[in-house]
């Protein structure tokens, strides 16, 4: 059982120099023992060394090498949280911090909830309880933005998936346990090749579920990007040139609002989730007003926002609100339409924000390259990162796919093993569980309504 | 008028199984107690099923056995059929069912009650409780008799504004047509007690003269009848047992039922209360499970020296001509003769989220309430809760801790967790899937789980836990005996092992990992065992069992550790949750609503986000942190 030693990626996700993967817990130091293996011959176990030392090595998911790495100790009551901790320090970029929280995971800690590193440190004393309020903040706004993504993020047609998942689980468990409280009306006979049968297809289902998570289909990790600009000035142009065809669109995500489309932007190892409100297109001619609002709800949780101004026509009413609205925001200005006779210029549009300016021709796809370059270098820079929450979420959801799969693996063993089947819906109710998690679900009296619902029982 | 004042210590209100167990347990600590029932001759009465115990009932009356209760013992002395359930399934889930003879079982009871020091019984109609300030002080009955009191049980079941209906025929009656009480509601209403309606229903009783048994299939008991008492001899009560019979409805029964719906008082709205779902009147499970071509129907006998059979199965609330009817279609019932007929039964209850996990009410200090008067349904539910609420009002009297049992120590735990926490909507009834911790909380170890808690409360004697320790000790020595006695691979032990099927050792191995075998166990190790010493039966069933299932085992006992961490941390009850900063409105409502007791519990009401109990975990540092520094000023 995973419960109580937590694991996060404590640096930003950006492509910074550094990726740092903190774990914390009574299991730290076995957990890094599974995973770290020194360099030369020597075995090097790590419970074994002092606290507050740093250690150089690799980690390891099995024989396979995931980084080269710096593994710093500290035994509680000595750490950040109060308990026994181990960082791991690796070379950062994304997906090396990832695949290290991963296997950290794999080998036996949990994901940590929003906030719990924070809330340990203060239930340890370690916060001054001056900070109890902002501590609550953190846990609120945490677990709100968690809460926000992890819905929003699902992809309808999964969590569909997942849903029929649990419905099929729930159904046996509630079999079961049907016939344990009522034996004499519901038999068990023969029940573990309908067992085995019905398991067979969730775990293919749910190994498919992982590979695609994998590849970044299930949920849409990236930076949040929007594009702003008054109607007409080539958003859309913009848009469809910069996932054009020599680039994948990933994924179409139905968003929370019908009208809200997001497509997925491979630059290199960054991906930019450009949502596009399908109300600019649509509206282009008709109220002006109402893309430009569109948008800037859009806007206001965006990671980054590409302003785009139209070059043939004179600035406007709207461009000043646009520019007024970005000031302070993470934001690039694209002077567009430079294929035509510019009105505006790069020298004015740069006395009006302090936002770097790109020209661009979307038309004639001229100066994307430099938009991208730009993108990129605001982001290896460490101007704009995209929210953690998103990829906790995302690592979080893996890690319940997995888990889920583990449960119906042990649930197959204690078949073979000749196990009563009141061990099975023990295991069973785990997956039901774990795949609860991805749906933000909790169990409440689920099973009790479904074995009233779907068994008739009754003396 | 008042005429009468006397003083007690406790007043229980209600006589059946949750107010004897409350009484009992009352006057065995030594209190002055007093109960009350509208009929002497209704002591523990059986109104439906003629048994104890099923699957989850059956652990519910062993651990109250091991907490000091009576039931386990009144049903070993007055059971005529007994039958260990799940036999083939896993340990925990291995449950006694027993048949009672229903008038001696109530005799029985009757008979301890009147001979227990310190129990009064009195027949009269509680109609109301008088308190002063929000703290209960007594109770006044019909006549106007007043009887003053520290704490009073309210065990009242099915009795209150009782009614009785089938067909178009309803009677305000109790069960059994006894009197039901109709006066205690308005007085619960006025001290601020929210008061709601549930219904539940029983079938025909008939003439077993009428029967042809020969077209039914013939249940036996056990060949080895096991105990629900630990203190009762297996030995003694080795005996003949009575059979029950099975049969079936068919496609007749369901024709008749289905054309008669409208003559149902529960499709034509007449019954206004909520029935439980898990037991539903054989109408409801036509209806529901329409592709059911047939139903079962549990022919039981109601005692030894009457001809009545309980029909298990078809309870029903249709009318009298539609009951004989239906009964005639089901093979070896063709000419039956009701002795009673079926009818469903309408009460008032509690919602039971207005009780501390004591069985206290919130808003009535000193007053406590117990049974099927909290929502729940069935015997056993009803004496276990009946038994806590005694305990507790006995310690709130003697100033005592009370005594609350957790969802890791006993299915008593989750029973009343589960009635004080969550939203119930129907009467409540046990099952081991509401359970988490059910490895655990097994009826075999039932005594190794509470019987210290019964010693400490002063309901099992000094000389009952001895022994209780003496066998905690034999089961340790005899495991690590076992987990550190090697077998070699020797001809004798290949032999065994491929005697039983068993793959031949390889190397030498641990008597304990030959137990964790599938196909072995510990008893059939006997043989290659050969410094074994004689051990008593529970013993080994002990051992075996914490051996085999070891690894599920520990799994749980984390599980728990986990479970503990959050169930340790106390809450005030009176506290205004709308002080917590942080906490959203829906917590702040639910928890001012249910006054939790522990953060566990509080995780556990619905509308409570695990962000709110972060919230509430910070806050509770923050205040522990201002009263050690007012404490140091």
């Amino acid at each position: 059982m995973k419960m109580n030693t937590i694991a996060a990626i404590a640096t930003a996700m950006s492509s910074s120099g550094i990726g740092i993967v903190r774990i914390s817990g009574e299991e730290s130091f076995q957990i890094i023992d599974r995973i770290f293996k020194g360099k030369g011959k020597r075995v090097k176990r790590l419970s074994d060394e002092k606290s507050h030392t740093i250690h150089y090595g690799f980690i390891y998911d099995g024989e396979e090498l995931i980084d080269e790495v710096l593994v710093l100790l500290m035994r509680g009551p000595g750490s950040y949280t109060g308990e026994d901790t181990v960082e791991i320090d690796c070379h950062g970029g994304v997906l090396v911090t990832k695949k290290i929280l991963e296997t950290v995971l794999k080998y036996g800690a949990r994901p940590a909830e929003p906030g719990e590193f924070t809330k340990r440190a203060f239930l340890s004393g370690r916060i001054d309880l001056t900070q109890a309020e902002a501590v609550i903040d953190v846990i609120n706004a945490k677990n709100q933005y968690a809460l926000k993504s992890s819905v929003s993020q699902l992809d309808g047609a999964v969590s569909k998936r997942v849903r029929a998942l649990r419905e099929t689980i729930i159904y046996h468990i509630a079999f079961i346990e049907s016939a344990l409280d009522d034996p004499e009306h519901i038999s068990l006979d023969g029940y573990q090749e309908t067992l085995l049968q019905g398991i067979m297809p969730i775990k293919e289902e749910l190994k498919r579920l992982i590979r695609s998570s994998e590849n970044g289909r299930v949920l849409s990790e990236g930076i949040e990007t929007v594009i702003m600009g008054k109607p007409n000035a080539g958003k859309s142009s913009l848009l469809n040139v910069l996932v054009g065809e020599d680039r994948a669109i990933v994924t179409d995500i139905a968003g929370t609002t019908r009208d809200t489309l997001k497509e997925q932007i491979i630059l290199e190892d960054l991906s930019l989730n450009m949502i596009d409100t399908a109300g600019i297109r649509d509206t282009e001619d008709v109220v002006e007003k109402i893309g430009v609002e569109k948008a800037r709800q859009a806007a206001e949780g965006a990671d980054l926002i590409i302003y785009v101004v139209d070059g043939s026509c004179p600035l406007d009413e709207n461009d000043e609100d646009i520019l007024s609205f970005i000031e302070g925001r993470k934001a690039v200005t694209v002077l567009n339409k430079s294929d035509l006779s510019m009105v505006v210029t790069p020298d004015l549009l740069n006395k009006r924000t302090s936002h770097k300016v790109i020209t661009i021709s979307a038309r004639n796809r001229s100066g994307i390259e430099d938009l991208e370059h730009e993108i990129k270098t605001m982001f290896y820079e460490g101007e704009i990162d995209f929210n953690d929450q998103v990829y906790i979420t995302n690592v979080r959801q893996k890690n319940a796919l997995e888990e889920a799969y583990k449960s119906l693996s042990m649930v197959e063993q204690s078949i073979h093993d000749g196990m009563a089947e009141d061990f099975y819906s023990i295991d069973l109710m785990d997956a039901y569980e774990q795949l609860g998690i991805i749906l933000g679900e909790s169990i409440e009296d689920d099973l009790v309504n479904e074995i009233f619902s779907k068994f008739c029982m009754g003396k | 008028m008042q005429y009468l004042e006397e003083s007690y210590d406790v007043v229980v209100v209600g006589a059946g199984h949750a107010g004897c167990e409350a009484a009992l347990a009352c006057a065995r600590l030594g209190l002055e107690t007093i109960m009350f029932t509208v009929s002497v001759d209704s002591i523990a009465l059986m109104p439906c099923n003629p048994n104890i115990g099923g699957s989850s009932k059956g652990h519910l009356v062993r651990e109250l056995d091991a907490l000091g209760g009576e039931m386990g013992k009144n049903i070993d002395k007055t059971f005529i059929q007994s039958k260990m359930l799940n036999q083939s399934k896993g340990p925990a889930v291995h449950s006694l069912r027993a048949q009672a003879d229903k008038q001696d079982y109530s005799r029985s009871m009757r008979r301890i009650l009147e001979n227990t020091d310190h129990l009064t019984i009195r027949q009269a109609e509680v109609s109301e409780i008088i308190t002063e300030n929000g703290i209960l002080t007594g109770v006044k009955t019909f006549s106007g008799a007043v009887y003053h009191c520290k704490a009073a049980v309210l065990a009242t079941g099915t009795y209150l504004r009782a009614r009785c209906i089938y067909g178009d025929v309803s009677n305000y009656t109790g069960p059994n047509g006894l009197q039901a009480a109709n006066h205690l509601t308005d007085s619960l209403k006025a001290n601020g007690i929210e008061m709601r309606r549930f219904k539940t229903g029983t079938p025909a009783r008939v003439d077993k003269r009428s029967i042809d048994f020969s077209k039914m299939e013939e249940q036996l008991g056990d060949d080895r009848v096991v105990p629900f008492s630990f203190s009762t001899d297996p030995e003694s009560i080795q005996k003949e047992q009575i059979s029950c019979w099975l049969t079936y409805t068919n496609s007749s029964t369901h024709e008749i039922i289905r054309n008669n719906l409208d003559r149902s008082p529960l499709y034509s709205g007449a019954i206004e209360g909520t029935g439980p779902r898990y037991c539903p009147s054989i109408e409801d499970k036509v209806v529901k499970f329409p592709d059911k071509d047939r139903h079962q129907v549990f022919v039981e006998p109601e005692g030894l020296y009457t001809n009545e059979m309980y029909l298990g199965g078809m309870s029903s609330s249709l009318p009298e001509d539609v009951q004989y009817a239906m009964y005639r279609t089901v093979p070896g019932l063709e000419n039956v003769k009701i002795v009673r007929n079926a009818y469903a039964i309408e009460y008032d209850c509690i919602n039971s989220r207005q009780l501390y996990a004591t069985l206290e009410f919130k808003a009535v200090s000193g007053l406590f309430s117990g049974g099927q008067f909290n929502g729940s349904s069935g015997y056993e539910e009803a004496a276990v809760q009946g038994f806590m609420a005694g305990v507790n009002a006995a310690m709130k009297i003697l100033k005592r801790e009370p005594v609350i049992l957790d969802r890791s120590q006993a299915y008593i735990g989750v029973l009343i967790d589960d009635l004080v926490t969550k939203e119930n909507l129907e009467p409540y009834r046990m099952m081991t899937s509401r359970a988490e911790y059910r490895l655990l909380l097994r009826q075999d170890n039932a005594d190794l789980r509470l019987m210290g808690i019964g010693h400490q409360i002063g309901l099992i004697s000094d000389e009952r836990y001895k022994e209780l320790l003496k066998k905690e000790e034999a089961i340790e020595l005899e495991i690590k005996r076992l987990e550190s006695t090697n077998m070699g691979a020797s001809s004798k032990v290949q032999e065994f092992l491929e005697k039983h099927g068993s793959t031949p050792l390889k190397t030498g191995t641990t008597l304990a990992e030959l137990v964790r075998r599938p196909e072995l166990d510990y008893v059939m190790l006997t043989d290659i065992d050969t410094n074994r010493l004689p051990l008593p039966n529970d013993v080994m069933e002990q051992v075996d069992i914490n051996i085999k299932y070891e690894g599920y085992i520990r799994r749980q006992k984390q599980q728990v550790s986990q479970y503990k961490k959050l169930e340790n941390r106390k809450l005030q009850a009176e506290f205004d949750y709308a002080e917590v900063k942080g906490l959203r409105r829906e917590a702040i409502q639910k928890l001012n609503l249910y006054k939790p007791l522990s953060i566990g519990q509080a995780s556990r009401i619905s509308g409570v986000s695990p962000a709110d109990i972060s919230v509430l975990l910070v806050y509770l540092e923050q205040m522990k942190f201002h009263k050690n520094t007012d404490q140091k000023e």
